[in-house]
């Protein structure tokens, strides 16, 4: 360290750690929550807690949202939205099936062919975004109700029953590469992992944040915002790709009315996990924990037999708590 | 002159749908000197800077850089040239580190291209900052840092693309007098190793301390160079508005009841104001003075309720009231001018007439809720005609409005509305020279009607010029009210400075 910023450094004294807190508080809060509720469920119901449940009911349930909320973390910290990500998620799982069966392609051939669709589907929206200059609200809500159709169209209506015929598809989520612990957990796990590595040590991750914090300032800058843009839809897309194979792995075909509404689910937990729908702020783990929330409520609520419908009229309580806590803590420290 | 020519225009035109931006401009630039660009709004400096700096392409003209005739076609090829550009709205990533900020584009990669090497740029940061003398920490997320420091990371910025050519645009407009002051020392540090700086600024009494040369444009044409040395401000302003603006006015003729209209006691907020208490009399210009971030915004923010007080009384014509919300202080007849207009005191694409009765808009609508809008538009037509706001018609857009006319829009919003107390926040920010003398009669005008006005302003000029009492404040406490017989400017900073009887509240 220099003495430069040695200096500052001393100069602000105490503050480093107040601001460090300050700006981690939200991702604290959420944590904290988290396991407020685990904990409520376990003394109401302790088979909550057991790992059959945690793994199999809490932790598989986020898997295909978690993946989702992952790629939608991206897009949120450019500013900007993806709607499209639900319909996506169908449409891929469609052609994956169609292109597995009419190839005969192997596990890792429809994994590849899932990731590729996904990465195409969310480039589109990176164009119709940078280049055609819409609104992503507006582009992205195109795109889904044209992926719907989509997927309708292709799948003639009915599922696609194709992971029967392909070794190992199954295994894709429901495996056990670690004893106990499914694959889809660990696919969730290691590409969360990845994703923050992204956003926090690369090139795209810097510029996700610098376009939304100032995307004027960035691209006089120098920075090509458009391809950087349109970089992050894409890489949105892959999750979303990854999160059709997972998904049609679980549920053993490509289901093409599937998908609409989780688009919601995983906006709302990117919101719930801190990230600022102004753009410029945001963490992979906070919307891991947002995605968590989520499937441990519905889990929990389910456990303690709560009918469906209050289970998204509480859904919908966690989300305005969660936003307002965010509004009122940032008030507090004078950001708004 | 011995030293070496950076850059020269020469003829160059630029024009705009219907308006001639730039005609004929001529400018240059030596290593080792700052050249000011003077000229009131729409003079064409920002044409100017942006076509140099590759937001804008010239129509017409020649650019040479070192001797060399260039194009310049985008930002990152001003860039790549050596000319850097720090805007006045700075542009800067809020929630990125000061580090991240400077080499924004340009980062610091480990082998691969792919993954970042923070190390190496804080490093080169670090380097950066000491060399330039800045005490900032290149960790620090730079929208945690005051505007001087924001502004000094833009400065570092711009000199880390070792370019030789800076321009800045009004760079001290949100300054402090100490904070301008290390800003000079910086420019001279610039100075003295060969980089020109393009110094544009509203602010004239600081030409003469910083720059070598003065150019004065105005209607989009080049009128005249001067060297600094030798030159009066008073010669600069002339040139710009083509007559004789009068320096160092007081106000004459003036007639103030007795009459007490509003009364201030003992107003605490919870952050910064302790214990202010002041009055405003029938007919009364109250100027407020004070260094930047002394409470004078907060001051009257919590006035009007747009911010919670924690003690104190607000007392109107002997009555106490109860202002709870902004509405409240509206309905009792204060209304409150902000310093930024365009955020908080303009629907900027919306017209004329919908502004100004935007808070009488009750006045103006039918039992169904449905508006009049003829009576509307003739409230409008006979504000344009007694404001003198110059606009093609009621139904222009407030954003087509020069500055000067968008602020008498917002007064003849209060007006509309009935006021009696005006609070004026900076009402001559962003305003050319020349529309400024017309605000300042506009403002005598209305306190001669009859309209109490506070006058909330960090130009001393202006200060004395207007305000029949000045009240000074520092660190959120009133530390003096004069009259303006007895003040000057260096009684009033010396109340403005008063820092001394309560160190230990600092905070």
């Amino acid at each position: 360290m220099s003495d430069a910023v040695k200096a500052a450094t001393q100069s602000e004294g105490g503050s480093k750690v107040s601001a460090f807190i300050r700006r981690e508080i939200g991702r604290v809060t959420a944590l904290a929550s988290l396991v407020v509720i685990f904990v409520f469920f376990t003394i109401m119901r302790p088979v909550f807690a057991s790992w059959a449940n945690v793994s199999g009911g809490i932790l598989m349930s986020t898997t295909v949202i978690g993946l989702m909320a992952i790629g939608v973390t991206f897009v949120i910290i450019t500013g900007g939205i993806d709607l499209s990500v639900g319909t996506a998620l169908a449409l891929v799982s469609v052609i994956v099936g169609k292109t597995v069966m009419a190839m005969h392609l192997n596990v890792w051939g429809g994994i590849l062919v899932g990731l590729i669709v996904g990465t195409v589907l969310g480039s589109i929206n990176g164009i119709l975004i940078t280049v055609l200059k819409l609104p992503p609200f507006i582009a992205t809500l195109a795109t889904m109700k044209a992926a719907q159709g989509l997927a309708l169209i292709t799948s003639d209506l009915k599922p696609v029953l194709f992971t029967g015929g392909v070794k190992g598809w199954d295994s894709i989520a429901q495996g056990r590469f670690i004893p106990n612990f499914p694959n889809g957990v660990l696919i969730l796990a290691v590409a969360a992992v990845i994703a923050s590595i992204i956003l926090n040590k690369t090139v795209l991750g810097r510029y996700t944040f610098a376009i939304g914090s100032n995307a004027e300032a960035t691209r006089l800058s120098g920075v090509k915002v458009n391809r950087w843009l349109i970089a992050v839809y894409a890489l949105c897309g892959t999750f979303v790709g990854l999160a059709a194979v997972v998904m049609t792995s679980r549920l053993g075909s490509a289901q093409p009315d599937l998908g609409l509404g989780y688009e919601l689910e995983a906006i709302a937990a990117v919101i719930i996990g801190g990230t600022s729908l102004l753009g410029g702020k945001g963490t992979i783990s906070g919307t891991i924990i947002g995605a968590l929330i989520m499937s441990v409520l519905i889990n929990g609520l389910r456990i303690l037999e709560l009918q469906q419908e209050w289970q998204y009229v509480v859904v919908g309580a966690v989300i305005l708590l969660a936003v307002y806590g965010d509004n009122v803590r940032r008030r507090r420290a004078g950001e708004v | 002159m011995p030293t070496a020519q950076l850059l020269a225009l020469t003829g160059v035109s630029k024009e705009f749908p219907g308006v001639k931006a730039l005609n004929n401009v001529h400018f240059d630039l030596n290593e080792g000197e700052v050249h000011a660009i003077v000229g009131e709004n729409g003079a064409g400096k920002s044409t100017l800077m942006k076509i140099l700096s590759g937001i804008y392409k010239k129509d017409a003209g020649d650019i040479t850089y070192k001797g060399k005739s260039v194009s310049i076609p985008s930002p990152l090829e001003a860039q790549k040239l050596g000319i850097s550009i720090i805007h006045q709205e700075l542009n800067l990533m809020p929630h990125l580190t000061v580090a991240e900020n400077i080499f924004i584009g340009r980062e610091d990669r480990r082998p691969g291209g792919i993954f970042l090497d923070n190390t190496k740029l804080n490093e080169a940061a670090t380097t950066l900052l000491k060399e330039l003398e800045l005490n900032l920490d290149p960790t620090a997320i730079v929208g945690e840092l005051t505007i001087a420091k924001q502004q000094m990371v833009e400065i570092a910025k711009a000199v880390s693309y070792r370019g030789s050519v800076i321009i800045m645009d009004e760079p001290t407009s949100s300054l402090t007098p100490a904070e301008t002051d290390a800003l000079f020392k910086i420019i001279r540090t610039l100075k003295a190793s060969g980089k020109g700086v393009i110094y544009i600024s509203h602010r004239l009494e600081e030409l003469a301390k910083i720059t070598d040369r003065i150019t004065v444009l105005r209607d989009g044409e080049y009128v005249k160079t001067l060297d600094t040395a030798g030159t009066q401000i008073s010669e600069v302003i002339s040139l710009m508005v083509g007559r004789t603006v009068e320096q160092d006015q007081r106000p004459t003729n003036r007639n103030i009841g007795n009459e007490i209209v509003l009364e201030v006691q003992g107003l605490s907020d919870m952050h910064l104001l302790k214990d202010v208490s002041f009055n405003l009399r029938q007919g009364e210009i109250l100027g407020f003075a004070g260094l930047m971030g002394a409470g004078r915004t907060e001051l009257a923010r919590a006035i009007i309720g747009a911010d919670p007080k924690t003690a104190g009384k607000i007392i109107l014509r002997g009555k106490e009231l109860k202002i709870h919300q902004p509405s409240d202080a509206v309905d009792a007849g204060i209304g409150y001018l902000s310093e930024d207009r365009k955020r908080f005191g303009l629907m900027l694409t919306q017209n004329v007439t919908f502004n100004i009765i935007l808070s009488s808009i009750p006045r103006f609508a039918n039992k169904l809720g449905f508006l009049k809008m003829k009576s509307a538009d003739g409230i409008a037509r006979d504000s344009i005609a007694q404001l003198r706001v110059r606009t093609p018609s009621e139904r222009q857009y407030i954003k087509n409005l020069s500055g000067g006319n968008q602020q008498k829009v917002v007064i003849a919003k209060w007006l509309t509305r009935n006021c009696d107390v005006l609070i004026f926040d900076e009402p001559t920010r962003g305003i050319d020279v020349g529309a400024k003398d017309e605000i300042y009669q506009l403002l005598t005008k209305l306190s001669n009607e009859g309209k109490s006005i506070i006058m909330i302003s960090s130009e001393l000029p202006e200060v004395l010029r207007l305000s029949d009492r000045i009240a000074v404040m520092c660190n959120g406490r009133l530390t003096g009210v004069i009259d303006n017989k007895d003040a000057n400017q260096e009684v009033i900073i010396e109340l403005a400075t008063k820092f001394s009887d309560d160190l230990t509240t600092v905070n």
